[in-house]
Formats: C-alpha cells, structure tokens, sequence
C-alpha cells in the first residue's frame, strides 16, 4: 500500500504519497527517501520523520501487543511518554527492546519489530488472555500463582514470561561506547519549548553562560506541533530566528536530543545526550550516547505538559490518540492519523486538533465534549469541521478489535449513537511535567482550576516556567520564560532585559477534568503499558488498598518503562473517588530519576569490562612479560606470580626453584607496588611515633626500622618499615592493599589529630620503582650495579642501613639492607622511569651469581618460611600480642591505639594468637582456612580453637608449612592438632612450632 | 551534592571522602594511667558512639579528589545544605588553644 498512490493536486490537502502522508507542509524533507523495515515489511519515510509518524504515514496503525492482555495496540503519543508503541529497534548485538517508536528518529535501513506477540502480530493466540482476564488481574504476582512453590520455577514463570513481558535484549555485548562529560554554567534551562527558548534567550543575552538542553531532536516543543503562529510567522519559523541567535552566542551551549534525567542537590543534573541513536550505529569512535553531569547555579524548568487520556472501554484500541499527537502528527510530520476522526475531550485545547485535522481534509465526524456546558471555542471549532458537536456526551464504546472501526457515543440526554471513524482523539487535560522539581523529595500541590497538580516547593536554584509550571497557553508560557530567564541571568550577577515578547495566537485553555466514563462496561485502560483497567484499581480498593503507594504496588500503575507518566493522575483520581478522599487527600506517589529510562551502558560510560577497574603495571611489567612471568592480580595492581622456565611441569615446580634460588644463590622480585610514603617537617618523627605503636623518633638518621601501625580501636592497621634519610625526613612503606588508606589515615592524624606538629605526607609509591635483591650472593650482584661497592660492605652497611646512593653510573638511588625473606637481602629503588633498565641490569650482573627473579608466590613462602606476618594474618581482627609482636609496643609515648588496644578482653590468655604448624605425616598438604580442634576431638564449632592464615610447601624444610591463628598461642607449642578442612574434605593432624621455620636466630641477615 | 571546599572551591562530593562526627574529640589519657571506667567509657564512645542527627551536624570530609585537605563540613543532614566548610586544621588548632 505504500509508494503506490496516484499523483495528487499541488495543495495542503488529503492528497497521500504515501498512504497517509500530507503532499506538502510539515518538518520532514521529502527531497530524501529512507527504506526502513518493521516485522519484516519494507517502507519507506522521509528525514524528520520518527519510526511512528512514518507507520502512520504508511498506514500501519497495530505496532505492538500487551504487556498481559496481548490487546492490539497502536500509537497513542507523539513524544517520549508513549506506553504503546514499543519496539524492538535494530538486529544483532544492537538490539534494544521497549524502544518508543514515538521518539526512534527514521535513518536509512532502520529495521524494529514488534514485540510481546505470538505467533504473529495480527494474529496472536496469547490475546486468550483476555478473555481469562480475572486470572491474571491486579495482584496476580501475588496471589494466583502461590501454590505449590515448587510449580513457580519450573511452570508459572515460564508460562507469564512468554505471556506477559516485553521485548527481548540482545544477549551478547554490546558493541557501542559510551561517554561522560561535565558542564558548568550559569543557567541550565530544561526544554526547548516557547518558554524555555524565552528563557535562554534572555539569560543568554545577559551574557550568563547557558546550557539547553531538549529531549528532542529539534528544538521548539509543542510549538513544532500545534501549527500556531507566533510572532506573526509560522512558529517554526519563529523557533529557528530564536536557534540561530542562540547558536551564535559563545556562552550558550544547545544540546539537542538530550534528556534531563534526574536533579542533585546544588544544582547537579543529570542529562544523558543521545549522540547518534539517529544513525544505524555511531561513526567509528564515536560515542552512541554520552551521560552529561550539569552543574548550574540556577535552573528553568520548561519541560512542559503531557496530556492525559480519557477512561472509557476500549480506549487503547489502535486508532485511539491523544488529540495533541494527532495534531502533531498532521503539523510536523504531514501525516495524516486517520481519515474520518471523532474527537473526544474534556478542554478547549482539543478544539485545535478539530481545526487542525479538518484543515488536512480528515473528516472530522463527531467532537464529543465531556462538559455539560457548551464551550464556544469548541463550539467554533465544530462549526468550522462541520462535525456533529455533542456537548455534556462521551465515549461508551470503540468498536474494532486491530484498530477503531467506529465509536457508540452516548449523548447527555442518555441517546446513543453510533459513528464510523478510523481515527479516536481524546484529551483528558494536560498534566505539567514536572518530575524535575520533586527529585529532591519535594512535594507538588494540588491546583483545582487546573484539575492537575503543579509544582510546591521547588529545589533551590530552579524555577518553572510554562506548561510545566500550568501556565498552560503560549503567550503565558513565553511570558513566564522570559522572566524566569532574566531573573537567573540576574541571580547570576548579570544585567538583564526582558526580550520583546512576541504577539500570539488567542487561545482557550479552559478545561475540566472527566476521570472516566460511567455507567459502561469492557475493559477500560488507565496505564496502558502495564494493562491496568479501571476494574484493577477497583479490585484493588476492595482488597484494601488504600494508599496510593500500596495500590501502585499492587496494580503496577505507573510502574512499567513510562513510570506513569500518561496514568499516575488518572490512576489517582480513581483511587480518590473510591476512598471518597479528594485527590490532594489521596496523595501522589513519589517521582524518582531518572525521569526516562536510561541504558545501562549510559551510567557504565567507559567503566566497562576491564575499564571498569583498570589494572596497574610495575615498571618491571614489560620485561617480565617477556621472560614469560605469569601474572595474578594483587589489588588494584598485575604483578608477576611466577617465571616459569622451560621443563617445568607446574607453578609449584617453578616456586620451588625460586625458593631455593633465594635460598642458595640470589634472586630479584619487584616489590614497587609497596605504598611508599616521604614524610617530612620538624614533626615528621613525632607524627610518626603518634601513627606507629613502636617508637620511631629513636631511630637513626641511615636506619631503617619495622614499624606496626594500630586502629584507635586497638587492632593492627598495617605494617611496613620506616627509613630516616635525615632527621627530620622519613620515607615509609605500606601494605600494597593499604597504601591509600595509610596515607589517609597520616593526612587525618597530621591535620586534624596532631595539629600541632609540623609536618608534611605525601604519595611516592608511583614514583620509585623499587626491587628485592635476597639471597647469600645479593651483596655481590648489588656490589656490581652500585657506582660505590665499598660503601655496601658487611661493616660499612650493615642489616637495617638505608642510604642515598648513585647507582649504574650516576642514577640516584636509595638503598635499603633489610629482608623480607630472612636472608642477606637488600631493597634498591630508583626513579620508576628507570625500573626497567635497573632490573636489566641487576639480570645481567647477578649471572654469574645465578640469580633469578622470582614473584609474589615465592615471596609468600618465603615470608611464610620466616614467620612473617602478612595481608592474611593483618585481618583487622588481630592485635600485636595476637600477632606475637607484642614486645613492640611503646610505654611511653601516646599512639593511636595505644589505649584501647589493652582493653581486658584482648588481653585474654585464650585469646587466638600466631603459631607455626607442621603436618605430622611430613606428606600431608595443609590448607589455608581450614580449622583447627585439639587432637581427637570433634570438629564442631564449640571445639573450634581457631584456623589456618596462610601455607606454603617449603621447599627448605620439603615439607607443607602453615600459619595459624591458635586459641593460646604459643603456649601450646608441641601439642598436637586437627587441621579440619570440611570444603576440601582435608583432616591433618599437625604440630604447633614456631612461626619462624627458616633461621630461627636470624643469622643470615647479618653475614 | 557540592562543597565549597576551603582551597579549591565547590566541587562535586564524588571527590571527597566522608569520615563522620567532627564534634568528637580524641579523649586524652595519661600515659601509664590506670584504667578506670571513665576512661574506658570515654574511649568507647569515643571510638564506636555516634549520633545520627536529623539537621545540622558538623561532619569531617577529606578532598581526597582534590588538594587532600580536611574539613570540617557543618551540613543538614536532611536537605543536604551546607552552612559552612572550615579547614580541619584550623578547626583542630582552636580547639587545642582552647584548652591550653
Ligand atoms: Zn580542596
């Protein structure tokens, strides 16, 4: 039926070139043909278009099923409000479901389908639904399907999953980028309608920096819609005089087909901007849509009003629309909704789409007007169509079952009468979009005259101008904008002027609101997106559902994708006329953002798969991926596990070499992921000794010292050393976890603790690189890469000296002789930027010793094999003494934690504290987190004595070695214990040793 | 939610840190002193006690995003208005004058 229409007079008229569409006027550029697909069926449209008003214009009026009844449904809106006409947009990974056709703007291949129907659209058998409507009416979730539970799963929700729901997502990655942007500016005015062009007008020749942002792709609003005129031209035309000034200010940004989501406190929004949902898929590179944080100091609401429908039987029929679409419909996109049109309404607003429609040629057959007294604009209105007016009359009945074949009307005296028309427009009034304003928690108010309620308190900064606001004519809207946009530019600090207020059309916005239809009967829809019939609402109230809240909740009003946004008000007056309440009284439910749906790939920007926590990389990174190191994720960093070499089997092969590597030669490891702090100041030793729980004002200018840090509640926080370079300049370590939270906790401690010490902390972890030489030939490799090896001598450096030094020829170094793994060892750190070339050149002089590098699993057993404790044992459930440090805390100086941590309780004798374990069969592996119970008791919980912190096979002892944390402690060294593993099925019998199992005197630190 | 940082102006609160109660003040014992009850009262409050006012509180924030200062920031815990952002150091100075 498309493309196939007789040539027509050159004249605004009837005339189709497609089925529906209007020979000239409207917004679209039928220079251009674009081919789109919908079920599989080729079109065609033209630019400007949208997905709806191009099915329209080909004639297609059944776009979509019900959510739950599978009722036919067509297009009730011309703008993001739509509950109807969803689709699935796009094929393949780009599939998006529940797509409103009213706002997919047409491109070139466009493919949607319908969704929520089988097997087909015209003929769907789950329609069945309607007839076993009570089955699945309000409260159906909760109620019809409860019985057996076992049934749920495996029959009932496949069963409504297939039969009610909505459209299907992709199921595969979504291959588009998302972006995040910030904008700061003056004033944010939210809608590009009348009002808000008036607004960013003034604001914007004040020389305020402004920010508009319409939701659209052009701007203008309803003025592109109601084929008014303004400023004695057509208002299009009026709307692209006020774009081009705008356009040209420096400080005025416009952002189009961008969406206000949500409103922060102190002025923050959310808008999301969809880039290029316009083209088949964005240009290389380029973002689909980008998620905008605007902050503003002051705001304009000018989001207008979206119209209510009516509640009568059948009024979700295809064919049946807002009478503001229809007239939008005719006036941008030259579409004809219909041929022979009843218009039914309750407000002179409607009387335009009357005009407007007879204009075009559709035969206007009937204007029903709900109020019993006649209204003379629609009086005229009728008269000009030459429609039968019916004034006090309604709807009863829509006859049709895939579209409106005609209407029974039943006059005020009772009559009824029936009418043919393809086309039903209805207006139940017009609701001020004002979500914006209660995001903060405010409350909108009850405005009787205008039957709808209006913005209360607002967030501060913001003001409502417009049909937001229920300044619901032109000339009020443009008037109010105006104002509102000099009075920001004001608040702002600028001088403004009123623009000159452009001379409009005369208009009628009386209005009086008629909630439903009575005395008829058939299913009449007050959300149509989640099928909810007035009888729902009925039910609802009978089972006891009074507040709204709970009859939301119960009915799903309001609660599918359009969030209400074309039922909430009618919902509520129903619910208002059944508890006998006034609709103030009843209360409304609470706005929350977003204001639309947005994707999750929106709020997800860049932040995806790996992006979503990016890895860090050691300056050594490059050079171990190329010996061909394996590499696990410690925290926020990849750091090298093991370097396997070439024969070895498994990881546990590898380790053990490393070990004994370390043990028997020297190896290198890349510990910079260590945190590194430089602290320094006049107090920098009293600040220290306040953080760490031993003390450090003590230490020597060239030592280095372990320190322990506490919680104020007692509990160790972290551990690392501490190096004096100079009296009053220290250099720190952390935990690599803790290294942020140490430094905060210093800046805490400094600034607000300890102000009186003069001090300064800062981050230097990134900026040294910094490696492990361990092992008996460590000073011999070391002596090789230092510009002065006498200076490292056993005498001359000694265990626990730190010193600046130079090293490969003049790169300055800072040296540090203290071991991690109980060997002779040293710790070398030079600027990051160089990490690389040092290991290089530690590699190639250790040679001849038989270094080799080794990573974070030798490291653990090689700490575990000396008893150290780590991020296992340092659990923030431990405290020094349970730790077997408690000979470190200080008596004479104030430390953070100093006090709490003697509280009686953790002082206690049975207290779990640090053991070494080893397995009695020297053959039995031990597990970490496995539990510990006296030998030959039971594993249940009241015997529980503690567990296991950390394993390592020692390739030392050649045996399985553990950590535990042991009710007692050490004074159970010797007995016997069941090392209980109910996860891995592990029952081991150990030994309680001591912790260190390598050198226990510590002789080989000092050789 | 925005706070007018003391050195870096209003910034978005993504770029700070909360601590909580700023009214507490670290509770000072005697080294070496005796563990009475109303010290071990005054720490554990100090340590685990906190209000959960509905108005005015005066918190601790960290520009942890920013110049790393903290603040103390006295905000409505209702309405999220700040009536005032202080530096935590200077906070902390006053009320050690105070005492001595
Ligand atoms: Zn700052």
């Amino acid at each position: 039926m498309n493309d196939s229409s007789p040539a027509t007079p050159p004249q605004r008229s009837s005339a189709p070139v497609t089925a529906m569409r209007l020979m000239d006027g409207g917004l679209i550029d039928r220079s251009r043909t674009l081919g789109f697909t919908f079920d599989g069926t080729r079109y065609t449209g033209h630019p400007g278009d949208t997905l709806a008003s191009a099915l329209l214009a080909n004639g297609v009026r059944l776009v979509g099923r019900s959510f739950k009844y599978h009722r036919p449904r067509g297009i009730l809106t011309a703008g993001p409000e739509e509950p109807n006409a969803l689709v699935e947009l796009r094929t393949g990974a780009r599939r998006e479901p529940n797509t409103r056709a009213t706002t997919i703007e047409l491109y070139d291949g466009l493919v949607a389908a319908s969704q929520n129907r089988w097997p087909s659209l015209q003929y769907d058998l789950l329609s069945i639904n309607g007839l076993a409507g009570p089955l699945i009416g309000a409260g159906f979730y909760y109620k019809t399907f409860m019985w057996p539970a076992a049934w749920w799963e495996k029959v009932y929700e496949p069963l409504i999953r297939r039969a009610a729901g909505l459209g299907r997502a992709s199921g595969v990655a979504d291959p588009d980028h998302y972006d995040k942007g910030h904008l700061h500016c003056d004033v944010l005015v939210i809608g590009a309608g009348p009002s808000g062009l008036m607004a960013a007008l003034a604001a914007g020749r004040a020389g305020a920096r402004v920010v508009l942002c319409e939701e659209d792709s052009r701007l203008g609003g309803r003025a592109l819609l109601d084929g008014r005129r303004i400023d004695q031209r057509p208002a299009a035309d009026w709307v692209a005089a006020i774009e081009a000034e705008l356009a040209a200010m420096p400080d005025v940004r416009i952002l189009k087909r961008t969406s206000v989501v949500a409103a922060y406190d102190h002025g923050t929004f959310a808008a999301v901007e969809r880039n290029n949902d316009h083209l088949a898929e964005p240009p290389a590179f380029a973002p689909r849509q980008t998620l905008w944080r605007i902050v503003a100091q002051r705001s304009v609401l000018a989001a207008g009003a979206l119209e209510r429908p009516l509640v009568f039987p059948g009024n979700d029929r295809p064919g049946v629309m807002l009478a503001g679409a229809a007239r939008a419909y005719v006036n941008r996109f030259a579409v004809m909704p219909g041929r022979r049109a009843v218009v039914f309404a309750t407000n002179d607003d409607a009387a335009l789409t009357v005009t407007t429609l007879a204009e075009v040629g559709i035969d206007v057959a009937a204007v029903v007007d709900a109020r019993s007294e006649m209204s003379p604009a629609m009086e005229a209105a009728a008269r000009m169509a030459s429609a039968l007016l019916i004034t006090g009359g309604a709807v009863t009945r829509v006859r049709g079952s895939l579209g409106v074949e005609g209407v029974e009307i039943r006059s005020a005296d009772g009559r009824k009468t029936r009418i043919a028309c393809d086309l039903l427009c209805m207006s139940g009034g017009w609701t001020p979009n004002l979500h914006l304003t209660c995001h903060q928690n405010n409350r909108p108010v009850w405005d009787a005259r205008l039957a709808a309620f209006v913005p209360g308190n607002l967030p501060s900064g913001m003001a409502v101008a417009g049909a937001a606001n229920g300044e619901m004519s032109t000339r009020s809207a443009i008037m109010r904008g105006a104002e509102l946009g000099v009075a920001a530019a004001v608040a702002c600090g600028f001088r403004a002027a009123s623009p000159d207020l452009p001379p409009t059309d005369e208009e009628s916005t009386s209005s009086s609101p008629l909630w439903r239809v009575t005395g008829v009967t058939g299913k009449a829809f007050v959300d149509f997106q989640n099928d909810v019939t007035v009888t729902d609402i009925g039910l609802a109230h009978r089972e006891g559902f009074r507040s709204v809240e709970h009859m939301k909740r119960y009915t799903t009003l309001g609660m599918a994708t359009d969030q209400g946004k074309t039922s909430s008000i009618n919902g509520l007056a129903l619910m208002a006329e059944l508890t006998e309440r006034s609709i103030p009284d009843t209360g409304i439910t609470t706005f929350r953002p977003p204001y639309q749906p947005v994707a999750l790939g929106t709020l997800a920007g860049h932040h995806r798969g790996k992006d979503f926590r990016p890895t860090r990389l050691t300056p050594t990174h490059a050079w171990a991926a190329e010996r061909g190191a394996v590499f696990v994720e410690t925290g926020a960093w990849l750091r090298a596990q093991w370097y396997p070499e070439s024969g070895e089997r498994d990881w546990l092969e590898s380790v053990n070499r490393e070990v004994r590597t370390v043990r028997n030669a020297v190896g290198v490891c890349d510990v910079s992921t260590l945190g590194k702090i430089d602290v320094q100041g006049p107090g920098a030793a009293g600040l220290l000794d306040f953080l760490y729980a031993n003390t450090m004002s003590t230490l020597p200018v060239g030592r280095a010292r372990y320190g322990l840090m506490l919680r104020e509640d007692g509990f160790v926080m972290d551990d690392g050393t501490v190096s004096r370079f100079a009296p009053d300049h220290f250099v720190i370590t952390t935990t690599t976890a803790n290294a942020a939270k140490v430094l905060q906790h210093m800046e805490h401690a400094l600034q607000w603790l300890r102000p009186d010490l003069e001090a300064a902390v800062v981050s230097i972890s990134e900026q040294w690189a910094q490696f492990s030489i361990a092992g008996p030939r460590s000073r011999d490799v070391l002596q090789r890469v230092v510009d002065s090896p006498e200076a490292i001598s056993n005498a001359a450096f000694p265990f626990m000296a730190i010193a600046e030094t130079t090293v490969l020829g003049g790169l300055p170094a800072r040296l540090f002789r203290i071991s991690y793994s109980g060997e002779l060892a040293y710790e070398i750190a030079v600027a990051a930027g160089y990490g690389e070339a040092l290991i290089r050149a530690i590699m190639e002089q250790g040679r001849d010793f038989g270094i080799a590098p080794y990573g974070t699993e030798t490291l653990g057993v090689l700490r575990i094999e000396k008893g150290h404790v780590a991020g296992n044992e340092l659990s923030g459930q431990t405290t020094a003494r349970d730790l077997g440090l408690g000979r470190m805390l200080a008596k004479k100086k104030d430390y953070i934690g100093r006090v709490l941590q003697e509280r009686p309780a953790l002082l206690a004798g049975d207290r779990p504290a640090l053991v070494g374990l080893r397995p009695v069969d020297t053959g039995a592996r031990l597990r970490a987190g496995a539990h510990l119970v006296a030998s030959g008791q039971e594993p249940v919980a009241a015997n529980d004595l503690g567990y296991v912190t950390s394993v390592a096979f020692s390739p030392t002892l050649g045996h399985w070695i553990g950590l535990a944390l042991l009710s007692g402690g050490p004074a159970r060294h010797g007995e016997r214990v069941r090392v209980w593993d109910p996860v891995r099925s592990g029952d081991v019998l150990a030994e309680v040793c001591d912790t260190v199992f390598v050198d226990p005197k510590g002789e080989r630190l000092h050789v | 939610m925005r706070i007018p940082c003391c050195y870096c102006g209003a910034r978005g609160h993504e770029e700070f840190t909360y601590l909580g109660d700023a009214t507490l003040a670290r509770p000072s014992t005697e080294i070496g002193a005796p563990a009475d009850d109303a010290t071990a009262a005054a720490w554990h409050d100090y340590v685990y006690v906190r209000d959960n006012p509905s108005g005015r509180h005066r918190e601790l924030w960290q520009h942890t995003g920013g110049c790393r200062a903290w603040l103390v920031v006295t905000r409505d815990t209702r309405t999220h208005e700040i009536h005032g952002v202080e530096a935590a150091r200077d906070v902390a100075l006053a009320r050690e004058a105070t005492h001595e």
